[in-house]
């Protein structure tokens, strides 16, 4: 019942959003579609062409597609940056705006057309003898007899629009996405079912209201339409809401997250000290590892929780490891030189990648390090995440100690472990700050040649907000903070199957802690 | 005065001209009537004079006016175009559909009202009870009234008109005709009329323009064609109304 309350909690804002991204995405694919459906239905070429574009983008996986247009926008901001000195938000809102715009072309391109060069030609020979110009014959007989068509391709894109406005969390966007990917990956089902019931149910009464319109437009019925646009703007009216009550007042400050528990734990955390020291905070929940980092260094995002070893591999390409602190230090340097972000320090844990098998499996092979591993690495299966075997650390433990395993796996982080357990993998690419470790008794293997670096939890702080005092100030407390044991105790309340506890109920036992 | 001089109808694709140097006047408050087998270019000379169909060389003068010189959409509003099938605006209400060209036009909305109740009951269709339907809920017969109106609403002098009774039963049809050559009697229109169907031309028209591969035959009164057809083919064609007309007489004399 708790999950449920929080849940309804976030109904306003994470609505809101979802509306009004919808919304935007449906009104600017119109723009786009109904002017060129019309020039194409007199163009067999441009048709051609127009549907041909929907279609391949209709195949592109609507993630992949969301996901595309970050770095396509980071890159065009960049030039504009660069060549007339502004710069605009490339995570977010315009990214998901653009992909749904692009996913809401197919149908009303499709359907406008079609309806078109439906018409029966004395409709349109009858147009021209009464002495009708060929934009009146558009907009006074051919578009109102095509209407009902095109409200039906209109229909068929809010649909598909309000559905996929669910994927525009991984690119930083608040929607009502953010029940289904939080709820995933905490395993917190109460969320997932209240993502996809609140996004159906938008789905189903905006398709509702649009039907109403389609057969006032079909039967020449005032009252319908007029009831349909009133139902409409009620909707979106009661929706938005939230949004511009709460608007005005300080600036926000953007605190970003990964996707997983430990992130969303810590994120509570950061927006609970910062909304006490007095600062409006916001959330981009569920980022990719480094979609984070250039989110913040472009000041799309003010404050993140990062791993040190992720930094060094990832941004700095270093492969030595010269120690905790000496790679704390350099970080820090780098950070302010290279991008002007300011590293506040570390939390006072590490979350390492840590190969970890099964205790049984391990005593039996006599299997203690990576080394050992790679005698039998042939013979076995490894489960990672969905970033291990592509990040830098990979290379350099596999080139380390010559590991080629006979299976490669990849899993959603939790039903690794899942795996793991149940002897689908005999090996997995852990973390080294998850209560799983300790509950499953795993055995991590040690890294006898260091081709593993560091990763101490690190707090980032934007470019923008590098100097602010204030909020420097209200984070500071957290530094060298949080101990591992502590910080394992929170991960496994929310990731354990029983008795299990919400990403906030842990932050605020955690907050606890860390005041103790 | 209408007058076509010389008018041709060739397509780019270089086959045979749809309709070859076309000379032919109509005198105001004549009724002429069009005939020909389908492919003679009897539809493509009538769309060329209102400009439906562009022609690729001749002069066409109304009133004197060169009408290949003026917009082709002012020209079209002052002419009414029936053709067959009635082609009324499926969305728009019988009263809507009549009230297109002036509105087009920009006439005052009560004087619209008035003209689109003079002409139903022009057509003789009872304002009361047809303005609002659409015209889904019309028969033909119906349909094809409604479009008649339409083509009158602004007062034109001239009406085009291609095969406009051609899909209607032959009972309604009669009707339909004797009607329409009443109003253009009583409001002095000069009226041009498509048919392939020479019973139908004899009756109606003043005079019957025969047309054979895009091109003119012979241009005559009723009578004049009957007594002095040009060639074969118009004695074929004169011939069958002939000899309907004999059968007919012979079928009433046996009846008792």
């Amino acid at each position: 019942m708790n999950s449920f309350g929080e849940a309804w909690g976030n109904l306003p804002d994470f609505l809101s959003w979802h509306v009004l991204l919808s919304v935007s995405a449906l009104a600017l694919g119109l723009l786009i579609s109904l002017p060129l459906a019309i020039v194409a239905a007199r163009s067999r070429w441009l048709r051609g062409a127009a549907l041909g574009f929907a279609s391949v983008i209709q195949t592109i996986p609507s993630l992949a597609l969301l996901a595309l247009f970050y770095p396509i926008l980071l890159i065009i901001s960049q030039f504009t940056q660069d060549a007339f000195g502004f710069g605009f938000r490339a995570l977010g809102f315009l990214p998901a705006l653009l992909a749904l715009t692009l996913y809401s072309m197919l149908p009303v391109l499709r359907n406008t057309i079609t309806a078109l060069n439906g018409i029966e030609p004395s409709v349109k020979m009858a147009a021209r003898g009464v002495g009708m110009t060929p934009r009146q014959s558009l907009f006074q007989v051919e578009l109102p007899l095509a209407a009902p068509v095109i409200m039906a391709g209109i229909r068929t894109a809010a649909v598909w629009v309000i559905g996929t406005a669910t994927l525009a969390t991984p690119v930083g966007q608040t929607s009502l996405g953010n029940y289904i990917f939080t709820g995933l990956q905490t395993e917190n089902w109460v969320f997932v079912l209240f993502g996809v019931v609140s996004a159906a149910g938008l789905a189903v009464v905006i398709d509702r209201l649009l039907a109403l319109a389609e057969d006032g437009l079909a039967l020449r019925s005032d009252t319908r339409i007029f009831a349909a646009l009133t139902g409409l703007a009620v909707v979106i009216g009661v929706s938005l809401y939230p949004m511009f009550a709460s608007a005005g007042g300080e600036r926000t400050v953007t605190i970003g997250t990964k996707s997983f528990d430990e992130q969303y734990i810590l994120g509570n955390v950061l927006a609970d000290r910062l909304g006490a020291a007095g600062f409006a905070t916001t959330r981009r929940d569920g980022l990719g590892s480094t979609v984070i980092f250039r989110a913040l260094a472009a000041n799309d995002l003010d404050v993140y929780v990062d791993y040190s070893g992720t930094i060094w591999t990832t941004e700095m390409h270093r492969s030595d490891a010269p120690g905790r602190a000496a790679v704390l230090t350099q970080i820090g340097d780098y950070m302010t030189k290279t991008y002007g972000v300011r590293l506040v320090g570390g939390l006072g844990f590490e979350n390492a990648y840590a190969f970890a098998m099964r205790s049984d499996k391990a005593r039996a092979l006599h299997v203690n390090s990576l080394a050992d591993l790679a005698l039998y690495a042939p013979r076995l299966k490894i489960g990672g995440d969905f970033e291990i075997f592509s990040r830098p650390e990979w290379r350099a433990v596999v080139k380390a100690y010559g590991l080629k395993f006979a299976v490669q796996r990849q899993y959603q982080a939790n039903l690794m472990y899942n795996a793991l357990v149940a002897g689908d993998v005999d090996v997995i690419s852990a973390f080294s700050s998850d209560g799983r470790i300790a509950q499953y008794g795993l055995k991590v293997l040690a890294d006898p040649k260091g081709a593993l670096p560091p990763y101490d939890a690190i707090l980032l702080v934007s470019p923008n907000h590098a100097n602010d005092s204030a909020l420097l100030k209200a984070l500071q407390p957290l530094i060298g903070a949080i101990r591992l044991e502590t910080i394992q105790k929170a991960n496994l309340m929310v990731d354990r199957p029983e008795d299990k506890q919400s990403p906030q109920q842990a932050a605020r036992w955690l907050e606890t802690e860390i005041a103790r | 005065m209408i007058e076509l001089r010389g008018i041709t109808k060739a397509y780019a694709d270089g086959g045979v001209p749809a309709v070859r140097t076309l000379d032919l006047t109509i005198s105001d408050g004549e009724f002429l009537v069009l005939i020909g087998e389908s492919g003679s270019g009897k539809t493509t000379t009538l769309n060329m004079i209102n400009r439906l169909i562009e022609p690729t060389a001749g002069v066409i003068r109304v009133d004197s006016e060169d009408v290949l010189a003026i917009d082709p959409v002012n020209l079209r509003r002052r002419m009414g175009y029936v053709f067959q099938g009635a082609g009324l605006f499926p969305h728009l209400t019988v009263a809507e559909n009549i009230a297109v060209t002036p509105r087009l036009l920009g006439w005052p909305r009560e004087q619209i009202d008035a003209r689109v109740d003079e002409l139903l009951n022009l057509v003789r269709l009872d304002p009361a009870q047809y303005r609002r339907r659409l015209p889904r809920e019309l028969s033909g017969g119906q349909q094809q009234r409604v479009a008649l109106a339409r083509a009158l609403a602004a007062k034109p002098k001239i009406m085009l008109m291609d095969e406009p009774f051609g899909a209607l039963d032959p009972l309604i049809r009669d009707d339909l005709a004797e009607d329409y050559r009443q109003i253009h009697n009583s409001l002095g229109l000069t009226t041009i009329f498509v048919t392939h169907d020479m019973t139908e031309a004899m009756l109606l028209g003043d005079r019957i323009a025969v047309m054979k591969d895009g091109a003119l035959i012979q241009v005559g009164t009723p009578n004049e064609l009957l007594t002095h057809p040009a060639d074969d083919f118009v004695k074929a064609l004169v011939d069958t109304p002939k000899k309907r007309t004999r059968r007919l007489a012979q079928v009433l004399a046996a009846a008792p």
